[in-house]
């Protein structure tokens, strides 16, 4: 079995308001020094099989399909 | 003109879409089910508003990739008039059937009120009934419908005349870029708006200013 981690996050320039939020709580609990914060998704995948091209070829898919709107997110592929 | 309303588990305006058309037509429509791959012969789909699947992964994700909308997305290519309110704005664009999409409200919170929408283009099967420029009163009730586009897809539908509908000046309950309200296709025969037209339709609703929308589609005569 292949295991894999897709990671989601929106485009540069896309205006993330759930991360602006998250931005301003953490400092209203004192971290000093936070940057821009951007929220996105994380999927754990298991796959049957142990060919890891088709794998990553099958993941690819699935994101452009579905896991991802590549109108407003990146994504990457990574098998673990 | 015939119509058909499109049902999804979750949704939940299905039944004030359902009434709004068959008040204004004199017809029910026919309505189609997720599992449905043939849809009836009609002149008109509408894939009313509600919260599909749960909004699950991201709002219209799961009901754009169900059967029916295969079928809905094959009648869209062949020149069916198709209109999609709120969730299913949202699920048309998860679709690719329109440009642009639909993301959390920039306030964070759930916006329920009315607003007023400038009709941005008059001259197409959907809005003819109204006058350019006309500014409208409209319900509005969701939580993603920040509308956002890349630069060049802005300037494209811009150009194109595909924005419909715009929040009037003051009005924008979500942040959408260009105070975007409602989206068409580049044919002109796919509809996408946030508001609801279909809870403004008569008197008993404080107001009937959504039901041009509807005797335009539907061929009426207002």
């Amino acid at each position: 079995m292949i295991k894999a981690r897709v990671t989601v996050t929106l485009k540069t320039g896309v205006l993330d308001p759930q991360g602006k939020a998250i931005e301003g709580a953490l400092g209203t609990l004192g971290f000093a020094g936070v940057g821009h914060v951007r929220q996105g998704k994380v999927f754990d995948i298991e796959l049957d099989g142990s060919d890891k091209a088709k794998a990553e070829a099958d993941l690819k898919a699935m994101c452009e399909k579905l896991l991802a709107n590549t109108v407003i997110e990146n994504y990457s592929v990574t098998l673990i | 003109m015939k119509s058909a309303v499109v049902l999804l588990p979750g949704l939940n305006r299905d039944r004030d879409m359902i009434a709004a058309l068959t008040k204004i037509s004199g017809h029910a429509p026919a309505t189609v089910w997720q599992t449905d791959t043939v849809i009836p012969d009609v002149d008109l789909i509408v894939i009313p508003g509600g919260f599909s699947y749960g909004d699950y992964l991201r709002c219209g994700a799961i009901a754009a990739r169900t059967p029916v909308m295969r079928a809905v997305a094959e009648k869209a290519a062949q020149g069916v008039m198709v209109m999609g309110v709120c969730n299913g704005f949202q699920i048309l664009l998860e679709t690719g059937l329109l440009p642009g999409a639909l993301m959390r409200n920039a306030s964070l919170k759930f916006v329920c009120r009315e607003v007023k929408l400038e009709v941005a283009n008059a001259n197409t099967a959907f809005t003819r009934a109204y006058e350019p420029g006309q500014i409208i009163r409209c319900p509005v009730a969701h939580h993603d419908g920040n509308y956002f586009a890349d630069p060049e897809t802005l300037a494209r539908i811009e150009g194109n005349g595909q924005v419909v509908f715009r929040y009037a000046e003051g009005t924008n309950p979500n942040g959408s870029i260009n105070n975007i309200a409602g989206v068409m296709n580049e044919a002109g025969n796919v509809l996408g708006l946030m508001p609801h037209p279909e809870n403004l339709i008569e008197a008993a609703h404080g107001g009937s200013d959504g039901r041009a929308l509807f005797e335009g589609v539907l061929g009426i005569a207002a």
